[in-house]
């Protein structure tokens, strides 16, 4: 049993590692919202989801010019990034200016509520539009990146098996790497970042240091969303088909990523981001096996919540989280 | 208008009388015409307007009795579309009880729970396993099916295995605080589903995604329920009980202890109501209606799979209780029959109609736009706008007012009591 886990190892680490570092970005925008409003952003999964949708009708679209064969492949995906980037941004603030600014001073609850409707709708109108152009609302692309290499684990000592990786894996680690770190270092280092900052820490206090406190907000959002566009991307590249459910999903599990790191924290959701990317494909490669055949793959999602509700009991302030003192 | 208003609400006699006249002729045209969807919504609009004229409570509670005991009933009974009516009042019922089950998680206690269907599921799933041969998987002896008559104890089995699952849900998750508790019960939902969905081996318990079929109708003293028109009397009798209950609870030591809770945790636990203990409450009453009415469903279903306790369905009870005004019992009911009427009556009325035009080929509708399909968006608006405008619902949550005089003649009275006892 241990041998035959230990083969597929390799081949786990690395589609844990691509999973985790999707998982890692959507779980930024998170992680960042709810940093600064105390908000769960449950839309987030789908503006995830659009940034996925977006992507793919921007390559069919690229595809029926006949502008593919015309310029090199990596122009291309990152002209679609970053389309996919803006689109997502400037959504993330519409749906910011229209369903939760109004309810600012209103009880979390209801904010809540009106984040879940935003979901709903967001998920609706985009099969529409899929369901509308395609006649279908599971939408499949071309990956543009899909050779595949060989990696000689098996090298490292016979209990190793081989393992293969796509090219677009490469590509989801470096644009998520520089995503990531892009956005610490805007974080820690520009005057916008110390804004933002301090508005997490106390909105009014910044708003008399001459902080536009609703400014720093409308960023968040941008950014936050942007990043999920273009995960959704990313994705989309990965694992060809996409339908308008993916985000929901997704999103819970990158939320999950984002309370497990400490939310708030933004080095924490990126660990853990690939925490559950690589426990999840662990899971379902190896849930069969462990135990023997009961309990399949089918239960990777179950294996997610687990983790969430375990670490909510335990450590509900996450691995890198302060433990805040509620003030009455 | 205004005048015509007051000397309404000054005058019993004409607002009896117009009622009258309203239920006779909605009554009348339901039960003489074939299939009319308008006239039967207006027949269960008589008991809105009901809720609005001034007679006392018990004159209320009495003809909202006879109403929808013997008017509707009958009045329903006349043409051939006597159970399409019945369906549609019984799901009605089915949902109402659930969305007062919510009401007390979300409305009174204020946690907001996401996955609330998966107790509906349990529930089900309760007298589904032992009304069919399945339970013969795991217990020895050949037992089951369970013969029919079994059913009335099985809504109490159903409601306290759904209480249960809402205790042992609770325990760890309401240790934390209330906005993560949304996105756990919304795991949480899908867990059980997935579950109940692969639950096929190592032990055959569910039946997979296969679904339970051939579930044993009720059966009293000999006489079997299995039309709609019958199980309307069963929703009847439990949804009652659980108005009647959630009224008594509302106004309780409990329910005041929920609103507490809601209105500031630690300000309630330092006036030293139990926190966890209190919230657990919430959540177990809540899930055994829901639990209650899932082994209804079972029964007036005879079939359940999966497919029916989906995050969809956890968001149309959310959808009812924040139409109808978070906390307020008659607004919930009322949020809970607009939204399952809508759901079931308008929404697929309005498609067949398109359906028809577009085959006449007066207009042409792609499917992707047909309005059956397009709950999701529907439920997501109704949310939105009533979180921005409207947040106490359609009919907001009253708190039942302690006349100040009468608390002071009260007080006076017993200390005069005391003066004069020394």
């Amino acid at each position: 049993m241990i041998s035959s886990i230990l083969q597929t190892l390799p081949q786990v680490l690395i589609d844990g590692l691509a999973l985790g570092a999707i998982y890692a970005v959507v779980a930024l925008g998170y992680t960042m919202v709810y940093g600064i409003l105390e908000l769960i952003n449950f839309a987030h999964g789908e503006i995830f989801m659009t940034g996925a949708f977006v992507g793919t009708s921007v390559l069919l679209l690229f595809q029926s010019f006949g502008w593919l064969g015309g310029m090199p492949a990596w122009i291309s995906y990152l002209l679609i990034i970053l389309i996919a980037m803006m689109f997502t941004g400037a959504l993330g603030v519409g749906i910011e200016r229209v369903a939760y600014r109004p309810l600012r001073k209103a009880p979390k609850l209801i904010s809540l509520i009106s984040a879940f409707g935003v979901s709903f709708v967001l998920q609706d109108v985009v099969r529409f539009i899929a369901e509308l152009k395609t006649g279908n609302y599971i939408v499949s692309s071309h990956s543009l990146f899909n050779q595949r290499i060989t990696l000689g684990t098996s090298s490292l000592g016979s209990i190793f098996g081989d393992a293969t990786i796509k090219s677009n894996t490469i590509i989801i680690l470096i644009v998520a790497l520089l995503l990531m770190v892009g956005l610490d270092l805007f974080v820690n280092r520009t005057r916008w970042g110390v804004a933002m900052r301090a508005v997490a820490q106390d909105r009014e206090t910044a708003s008399l240091m001459s902080i536009n406190v609703n400014k720093v907000i409308v960023l968040t959002f941008f950014i936050g969303s942007a990043l999920g566009g273009a995960t959704g991307v990313l994705f989309a590249q990965q694992y060809g088909t996409i339908d308008p459910y993916i985000g929901f999903i997704l999103g819970m599990k990158a939320f999950t990523a984002a309370v497990l790191g400490g939310i708030g924290n933004i080095r924490g959701a990126i660990f853990g981001g690939f925490v559950i990317g690589i426990l999840e494909m662990f899971a379902s490669s190896n849930l069969g096996i462990l135990t023997s055949g009961n309990f399949g793959a089918e239960y990777k999602d179950v294996f997610a919540f687990m983790i969430l509700i375990i670490v909510l009991i335990f450590k509900p302030e996450g691995l890198f989280g302060k433990a805040v003192k509620e003030k009455v | 208008m205004g005048k015509i208003k007051s000397a309404l609400l000054n005058n019993k006699i004409a607002q009896a009388g117009l009622l009258a006249v309203f239920v006779l002729v909605t009554a009348a045209a339901v039960y003489l015409m074939d299939k009319s969807v308008v006239a039967f919504l207006l027949l269960l609009g008589s008991l809105l307007l009901l809720y609005y004229t001034t007679f006392s409570n018990t004159v209320k509670w009495i003809v909202a009795g006879v109403l929808l005991i013997a008017v509707i009933p009958f009045a329903t009974s006349g043409g051939p579309s006597y159970d399409a009516y019945m369906e549609v009042a019984t799901q009605c019922g089915i949902y109402i009880a659930m969305a007062l089950g919510l009401n007390i998680v979300v409305g009174f206690a204020g946690l907001l729970d996401m996955g609330f269907v998966a107790f509906f599921a349990v529930g089900a799933y309760t007298y589904g396993i032992f009304a069919t041969g399945q339970a013969n998987n795991f217990i020895s002896g050949e037992l089951f099916p369970l013969s029919g008559g079994t059913f009335w104890i099985f809504i109490l089995i159903g409601g306290f295995m759904a209480g249960l699952f809402g205790i042992l849900l609770g325990l760890p998750v309401l240790r934390v605080k209330g906005d993560y508790l949304a996105i756990v019960t919304l795991g949480f939902g899908e867990i059980i589903r997935i579950i109940f969905n692969n639950l096929e081996k190592p032990v055959n318990i569910t039946n997979g995604a296969m679904g339970l079929s051939s579930i044993q109708p009720p059966n009293l003293f000999g006489f079997q329920f299995t039309f709609p028109h019958q199980f309307y009397f069963i929703v009847l009798a439990i949804l009652g009980i659980v108005i009647f209950a959630v009224r008594r609870l509302e106004h309780s030591r409990l329910g005041r202890s929920w609103k507490a809770v809601r209105e500031n945790e630690i300000a309630a636990q330092s006036m030293g109501i139990p926190l966890i203990r209190t919230k657990l409450t919430a959540f177990a009453i809540g899930a055994s209606f829901s639990g209650m009415m899932g082994v209804v469903f079972a029964a007036k279903q005879t079939f359940i799979d999966p497919t029916s306790f989906t995050l969809v369905e956890s968001t149309t009870i959310l959808v009812m209780v924040v139409l109808g005004g978070m906390g307020s019992v008659p607004g919930v009911i009322l949020g809970a029959s607009l939204v399952t009427i809508l759901h079931l009556q308008v929404l697929t009325e309005f498609t067949n109609w398109l359906n028809q035009l577009s085959m006449q080929g007066v207009i042409n509708v792609p499917t992707a736009l047909s309005p059956a399909k397009m709950q999701r968006l529907i439920f997501g608006l109704i949310l939105i706008l009533v979180a921005i405008f409207r947040p106490n619902g359609l009919i907001s949550a009253k708190n039942r007012k302690v006349s100040l005089d009468r608390a002071h003649e009260q007080h006076s009275a017993s200390s005069n009591a005391a003066s004069l006892n020394k």
